[in-house]
This record gives C-alpha cells, structure tokens and sequence, in this order.
C-alpha cells in the first residue's frame, strides 16, 4: 500500500487488491457496452455458427467422396471452431481496445491511476468472455446438425483451447499496438491481421502438405502445433505432448513479446500525445 | 514558489516539448501553492493543454522535470493520479455507457470504498439524478459537463485540473459550473489549475494567472496586480495586450512600450 492513502479511497485495499479492482472497472465497461447491446451478441455468435454449418456440409460431402475425411468425420467441423477460438481472441484484444480510441476515452483511462499493465490483463480477460460467447452457441450446434460432439475431445480440447486463446491475445495486442501508433485508419487489421497465419497454421490439412521451405515458418506458430495436434487426437493417434509444450513455449514468447510491443507504443504514444488526440 | 507560506504542489521545472522541429513548450518553469486555483492564460497553440497534458502524464516532456504532489510524473505518476483528476469538454467518457454506468467504472478505477454513496452524492451535488440511468451519448452539452465534473470529483481530488471547464456552456450553466468549483475549493482546500479563454472566470476564480505564449510563460501574477501592471480595465485586455504582443507593462506609472 502506497503512503498516498485518502480519504473516500478503500483503506483496507492492497496494491494488488486497487488492482485488481482496476482491472474489474474496465472488464465492467466492456460488459455494460455488451449488455446494452444485443446485435452485439448476435454478432459474436453469428459468424462462428455459420461457418461450422457451411464446414458441417462440407463434410457431408467428403464424408462420402474423401478416405481421409472418412476416417475423423469431426476434423473440418472442430478444425473451423477452433480457427475461430483464435479469431475471436485476437478480436477481443483489438476490439475491446479499438472500442476506448472510438469512444475517446483513452485520455480519461490514462489520467486514472489504471497501469498499461493492468489495461493488458483486462483486455485478455474480456477476449476470453467474448471468445467463449462466440464459439460455445455453435459448439453446442453442430451435435445435433452433424452429429459432431467437439467436447468429446476432452481435456485436449482445453489445451487447444487455450493455446489458441493465448495466441490470439499475442496477436490482438500486436494489432492493438499498431492501430494505437497508425490512427484509427488502421482499424481494419483488427479483422484481417491473423488471416496472414491462416495459410501457416495447417487448420484444414497437415503441415507436411505445406511446401519444404514453408515448413520451419509455420512450426513457429503455435497454431500449428495445436490444428497438428487436433487431428492427433481425431484421427486415434493420441494426444500429443511434445506440440503441447511446442505450442505453449511459444505462446509465451510470443505473448511476452506483444506485451512489451503494447506497453512501448503506449510510451511511444505518451511522447507523442497520441493520447488526447485519438477519436472518430 | 511558496505563495502565501504554502507548500508547492505543482513543480514545473525547465519544461520543454518539441515535436520534431516544432516546439510546443520552451523551458517552462512555474509552480503551484497548496490550495491555489491557477489560470492558464493564452491565444490558441500558446501552449496550455500540452502544459495539462504533461501535468496529467498523458504525455512526456522532451526536457525539464514535474513534481506533482512530491512525486517526479515521469517516474512516480501512479502514485499520484489517486488523488488528482481532470476534466476536459474534448476528451469523452464513453457515450453508450449510461451516465451511472461510467461514474461506476471510474469508481472502481479509483479505489473508492463505497461507489455507489458517492456516486449519489455526486449526483445529489451535481443535479444528475434525472439522467443517471440515460446513455451519456444522449445527454445536452451541459449536462455531459456536469457528467464530467462527477466523474473529476469521484475521488475529492487534491489536485484538479480543468482544460476549459466551461467552453459551449450557456451563461447560466457556466455561472454554475464555477460556483461548485469555487465551493470545492473553500471546502477541500484542493488545488485547482485550470486552462481558459474566458476572463471573467480567470478573474473570478483564480488567485493566480500563468499568461503564455508560443510556448513560453511571459507573465504571471494575480488577476487584479496584472491588470495593474498592464494599465488596463480587465484581464481580457491585459489577454489581448499579451496575446498581441502589443503593450509592455507600466513601470513607475509610464507605458515601457506600445503599438
């Protein structure tokens, strides 16, 4: 506890404790503009839902016409889910932080005493919620649709999962960064940013299809490991521990990395006075 | 400086701000006593919301030292921004929140012990209380700056800082606006710096006036000792004189320049 202690602040509050509350005010903001919305929630559940149907049928199609579809008829419809649990991560970050620059309320979160830190905690948090918002309603869909329980996949699924949440956090903030540094004209890489690694990360087929030289670039993404560990599982050869730890060592770099990347540009911006001057 | 025997809590020593080859601040250096309400004072691009701005941390001076409250802004700022807060009619709180919705938020970025008391006696003090529950977004401008004010006074800051408080203010409302102003400060004994245009406010409110431009402070003193010095009826001739570059102050009863 800091000796600046006053009157009307909670005097029985740790540091860690005012944080923690900090990081609760700005998840409460993103949850009142949620609640207030309900396209909003729509939205979010939308596009993962038809894209699982759109896949669903799709392995209607190969289920008869492809051996290797055959053999794992969940592979397409838990492959699509899980690109998705990455695309809704990184939206998260960048949404909920491009949402403070539209509503000019950067300058305000800066003049409280809220840490860049604790700004990057939040941010994360409410990518988990909406993550978990937009996937679950087509999760739960393609059961009765196709006949495909994602969850049968157990406590791999939550490894995926949550390797791809971290990785999407990583990308988010990278975004973040670069719409805070470019101005609001660079919003649109919120949304088309990750399909860059879409290509890399072997969502619909091996990396060993990708060609030789292509090969080292994509094992350096943990997408790649998690979609190659998928089908591990789908197609009854186990789960596989060493992408696990492949995937997770470098989600930690990688988020590491953008947090700093995050954490200067806001320096950056300070120096700048980009602060004040962001907006519509 | 130690006006009236009180401790400084503004220290801006030396204070530069280039972007590039512009210079927005050159070697600005000025404090603030404890309990002073202290106007900044000058034409557009003199240099005020950038001496705010850097006051506030919101951006980093290219040279010089700002001790707020005894702590350096460049390396202790958390430990300050508790107890200081600002308002600005430029920057928004976010407008699809309702009115009690951000006051909650900014409570909880405080620290508050008891939120929602205090948001109702702000809401009591202010007159909000008939569009607590209205989207922020919806409200007329002087009620967002009444908005504005509550959420600069959740945590009763020792250090306020106002970038035209009543700038798009209809008469009654600013009359309004600077009454409660007035009210804080007798009552908490807080520090208030603030940037205008208006000079019947300066001359109303302030013990103090920081007069600048380009970049530099080239006067200072309190409202009436200016006026004085200047030979002139109000603090907006003293701006104009100032501002235009175009009397020197009176010394032993003779203009020192005109134009």
């Amino acid at each position: 506890m800091t000796d600046d202690r006053r009157d009307g602040l909670d005097p029985a509050a740790s540091d860690l404790r005012l944080a923690a509350r900090r990081i609760y005010a700005i998840i409460l903001r993103h949850l009142y503009v949620l609640r207030r919305s309900w396209p909003r929630i729509l939205e979010l559940a939308y596009w993962p839902t038809v894209q699982m149907i759109l896949w669903g049928f799709v392995t209607t199609f190969f289920v008869q016409n492809s051996s290797w579809v055959a053999q794992a008829a969940g592979v397409l419809i838990s492959a699509v889910l899980l690109w998705d649990v990455l695309f809704r991560s990184n939206l998260g970050v960048s949404l909920s932080f491009m949402e403070e620059m539209w509503a000019r309320n950067l300058g305000q979160l800066f003049v409280s005493p809220l840490r860049p830190i604790e700004l990057v905690v939040a941010l994360t948090v409410m990518s988990f919620i909406r993550a978990v918002i937009s996937v679950t309603p087509a999760a739960l869909l393609a059961l009765p649709l196709f006949d495909v329980w994602v969850f049968g996949l157990g406590l791999p699924l939550a490894a995926f999962f949550f390797n791809l949440i971290i990785f999407g956090w990583a990308i988010g903030l990278i975004v973040s960064a670069l719409v805070l540094r470019l101005g609001l004209g660079a919003e649109s890489l919120a949304w088309v940013a990750i399909f860059a690694i879409a290509p890399l990360s072997g969502i619909y087929y091996p990396i060993a299809s990708l060609p030789e030289w292509l090969q080292p670039v994509a094992w350096a993404l943990p997408s790649s490991s998690v979609f190659e560990g998928m089908r591990s599982v789908l197609f009854g050869h186990g789960f596989r521990v060493d992408l696990l730890a492949s995937a997770l060592a470098l989600n930690v770099v990688y988020l590491v990395a953008a947090t700093v990347v995050f954490l200067l540009t806001i320096r950056v911006a300070r120096r700048r006075g980009l602060l004040l001057q962001q907006g519509e | 400086m130690n006006a009236g025997g009180r401790g400084a809590v503004v220290v801006v020593d030396n204070v530069s701000k280039h972007y590039g080859p512009v210079t927005a601040l050159n070697q600005v250096s000025f404090t603030v006593a404890d309990g002073a309400t202290v106007a900044l004072l000058g034409g557009n691009g003199a240099g005020k919301t950038t001496t705010i701005s850097i006051l506030l941390g919101l951006l980093l001076p290219s040279a010089g030292t700002v001790r707020v409250l005894g702590h350096d802004m460049l390396r202790e700022r958390h430990r300050v921004l508790g107890r200081m807060n600002f308002s600005s009619p430029y920057v928004d709180l976010p407008r699809r929140l309702s009115v009690a919705e951000n006051l909650n938020v900014y409570a909880h970025l405080y620290g508050l012990a008891d939120p929602s008391g205090r948001i109702r006696a702000l809401a009591k003090a202010l007159d909000l209380d008939g569009f607590l529950d209205r989207p922020t977004g919806d409200l007329s401008s002087g009620q967002r700056t009444r908005v504005a004010l509550a959420k600069a006074m959740l945590n009763a800051p020792r250090l306020l800082l106002l970038d035209e408080p009543t700038a798009s203010l209809d008469p009654d409302t600013a009359d309004w606006v600077r009454g409660y102003l007035q009210a804080y400060q007798r009552e908490s004994g807080a520090t208030i710096v603030l940037a205008s245009h208006n000079m019947s406010e300066v001359e109303r409110m302030c013990d103090d006036v920081v007069m600048m431009r380009t970049g530099t402070i080239v006067d200072r003193g309190a409202p009436s000792a200016l006026i004085a010095k200047y030979g002139r009826q109000t603090m907006e001739e003293v701006f104009l004189d100032i501002a235009r570059n175009r009397r020197r102050p009176i010394h032993d009863g003779k203009l020192l320049a005109s134009r």
